[in-house]
């Protein structure tokens, strides 16, 4: 199996004025290209801190952080910003569209700076939307879509730059529990075209999705389990 | 291409952003369209006055001193000019006789009189008694006729060259040419009409005159006046020498003692450009207070919604930086919309400015906006809106994209 993330001893401190916090004491593991793997964990143990530091939102206080044979821990803000676009599509729990742009566009902007032309732009961006079910909702702003919709529309951009990992932080967290079962499904079936997926989620029903779980408890690795795939001992 | 790419959906934003608040956006400008209303304004009237003055001081010629009693913009105390003595024809040819950097020289002097022809005549035409060197020292162009020789000058013959304004008063329909007229109670033979002058400064017509050789004017109106001699330097360039050399030789002419002051005026169409001078920088002094007191305002007015509007915005930078937007995608983000702002401000500005200029131009003097007056207000204003939206937009770009997706 091809390494696609390698994480060694992150360490993750915030500093308080005088308090010291540590946000991740010190986590290790790997994820394989295709596999679909779910942070659990309670409130406030270090999921979305995790998270930020793989999707090079944050960088860790100390420790490596190999990113597709890349050591992300010692680059600078612009070859984070360059990492976050070309490899990594975000999707949160509260959508975080544009609200001033439509869907459309909404999708088109990770490939504005990626410096692609209008005219490709637009193809790719209908195709994602098409791909996640919205062909119909293009011209629609953020506030004319159902959450359910807005989340779709987020997971289209993230895909729409062909990244290498789809990070999902509680994707479902505000959604009913059908509209959440819809997204999950939606997940499941990138996964099964290639795609490598991680999903913070506190909920047990909506981590059965991964095959994978890791769960996490102030700030170390609690469990890393791995289900068998049918037919495996 | 990529930053072309940037640049243009930042464009995209900036618009967005400056319609979804368009009246903050207005009301930011306000001092950025006062600004360069202002400026662009105060440019237009110079100019205009600029031009103006240089037609009218072209009567005065730039090459050309005038010695005369008294100083044209004398600023000492009247006392000292009080007790000078007259400028007489013998100073004028004890000048004539030394100079050596003078090209051409001649007398004035003059006295109003009522000119007479027929049954038209026409009140407090100023007549001039002068030599025939006139006509090369001043450069006077003829529209008819000629000016007089130096025999009819010498002799003093009664002959007359009369300006365009008694022209068209005194022969509105007639050729004036030989005719002859009254000058005062004396009869002159009309040959020459001197082309259009115009007036001095707008105050007073160059035309409303009558040339008539000194030696007449002496016999007839008498001697008992100042003149003024009036040289044409050589050389433009050594203007300076000439003056330095007429100036001496006027003190020997006046047996003047080396501690005594001179006591007569020597005067150049500088003297007009230093007072002129004085005057418009004057104006540009109190336009450029106003100018820079209305950007200043207006900069720290758009400094101000520049950070509103980045702090309203934080989310939104958070987004863009996730999705892969770099510190200086975001940063050229905000400076593009404060200098957006900036330039509609000096756009507003200049469609205040360019209709009074056109005002301006038909009721005061005529003038128009040039086009470097244009480009400048749309570059200073583009350069404050620049300076204006550093700040904010630097610290747009090093927000921590984390905290900025945290922020509601
Ligand atoms: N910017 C920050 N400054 C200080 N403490 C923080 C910051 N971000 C997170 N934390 C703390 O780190 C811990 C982990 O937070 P987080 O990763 O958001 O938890 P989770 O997503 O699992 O709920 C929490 O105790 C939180 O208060
Ligand atoms: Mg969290």
């Amino acid at each position: 199996m091809e390494s696609l993330i390698k994480i060694e001893n992150i360490v993750k401190r915030y500093d308080m004025g005088a308090e010291e916090l540590y946000a991740l004491k010190n986590v290790s593991f790997e994820i394989n290209k295709n596999e679909y793997v779910a942070i659990m964990g309670p409130s406030g143990s270090g999921k979305s801190t995790l998270m930020n530091i793989i999707g090079c939102l944050d960088t860790p206080t100390s420790g490596t952080y190999i990113l597709n044979g890349k050591d992300v821990s010692e680059m600078d803000d612009n070859e984070l910003a360059h990492i976050r676009n070309k490899e990594i599509g975000f999707v949160f729990q509260t959508f975080n569209l544009l609200a001033r742009s439509n869907a459309l566009h909404n999708v088109e902007l990770p490939l504005v700076y990626a410096g692609i032309s209008k005219n490709e732009r637009i193809k790719i961006a209908e195709d994602a939307l098409a791909s996640v079910g919205l062909e119909d909702r293009m011209k629609h702003k953020p506030n004319e879509l159902s959450g359910g919709q807005r989340q779709r529309v987020a997971i289209a951009r993230a895909l729409v730059n062909n990244p290498s990992l789809i990070l999902a932080d509680e994707p479902t967290g505000n959604l009913d529990t059908k509209t959440g079962e819809e997204i999950m499904a939606l997940l499941a079936d990138l996964n099964s075209k290639g795609n490598t997926i991680i999903i913070v989620t506190h909920e047990k029903d909506i981590a059965k999705h991964a095959r994978r779980i890791i769960k996490i408890r102030d700030g170390l690795i609690a469990d890393d389990t791995t289900k068998p795939l049918k037919g495996e001992i | 291409m990529n930053f072309f790419l940037e640049t243009k959906e930042n464009f995209a934003i900036s618009f967005k952003a400056i319609t979804a608040n368009k009246m903050r956006s207005i009301l930011a400008t306000l001092g950025i369209v006062i600004g360069i209303a202002a400026v662009t304004l105060m440019q237009t009237a110079i100019e205009g006055i600029n031009i103006a003055f240089e037609k009218s001081i072209a009567a005065i010629g730039a090459d050309v001193l005038y010695i005369q009693k008294f100083e044209w913009f004398g600023k000492e105390d009247f006392e000292l000019y009080r007790n000078r003595r007259d400028i007489t024809m013998y100073h004028f040819d004890y000048i004539k006789r030394n100079a050596t950097t003078v090209a051409s020289m001649c007398p004035t002097m003059g006295s109003p009189r009522t000119i007479q022809y027929g049954e038209y005549s026409l009140q407090n035409v100023f007549a001039i008694g002068t030599t025939n060197e006139y006509q090369e020292t001043f450069g006077i162009d003829m529209e008819d006729g000629r000016f007089f020789t130096q025999k009819e000058s010498d002799a003093g013959y009664p002959v007359v060259c009369i300006g365009t304004d008694v022209k068209n008063a005194l022969f509105p329909n007639s050729n004036p040419i030989g005719k002859s007229i009254k000058v005062g109670t004396y009869s002159f033979k009309v040959i020459g009409v001197v082309e259009k002058q115009g007036s001095l400064l707008g105050l007073f017509s160059l035309d409303n005159r009558v040339i008539i050789p000194a030696e007449r004017f002496t016999k007839i109106f008498g001697t008992r006046r100042s003149i003024s001699i009036n040289l044409k330097a050589e050389d433009l360039n050594n203007i300076e020498d000439t003056r330095e050399e007429v100036r001496s030789i006027m003190r020997k002419a006046r047996k003047l003692q080396p501690w005594v002051k001179d006591d007569f005026g020597i005067n150049q169409q500088e003297a007009f450009r230093q007072t002129y001078e004085q005057l418009t920088s004057l104006i540009k002094i109190i336009g450029l207070i106003i100018t820079s007191l209305s950007l200043i305002v207006g900069s720290v007015g758009i400094t101000n919604i520049m950070f509103v509007s980045v702090k309203e915005r934080t989310k939104e930078i958070g987004i863009r930086k996730a999705i892969g937007a770099k510190r200086s995608t975001i940063l050229m983000q905000f400076l593009i919309e404060s200098a957006t702002i900036c330039l509609m401000g000096g756009f507003i500005g200049l469609m205040i400015s360019f209709p009074l200029s056109l005002i301006i131009n038909a009721f005061v003097l005529p003038t128009s906006m040039p086009l470097w007056v244009v480009i400048l207000g749309l570059f200073i204003s583009l350069l404050f809106g620049v300076l204006s939206g550093f700040f904010p937009a630097f610290n747009a770009s090093k927000m921590d994209p984390v905290e900025s997706l945290r922020y509601e």
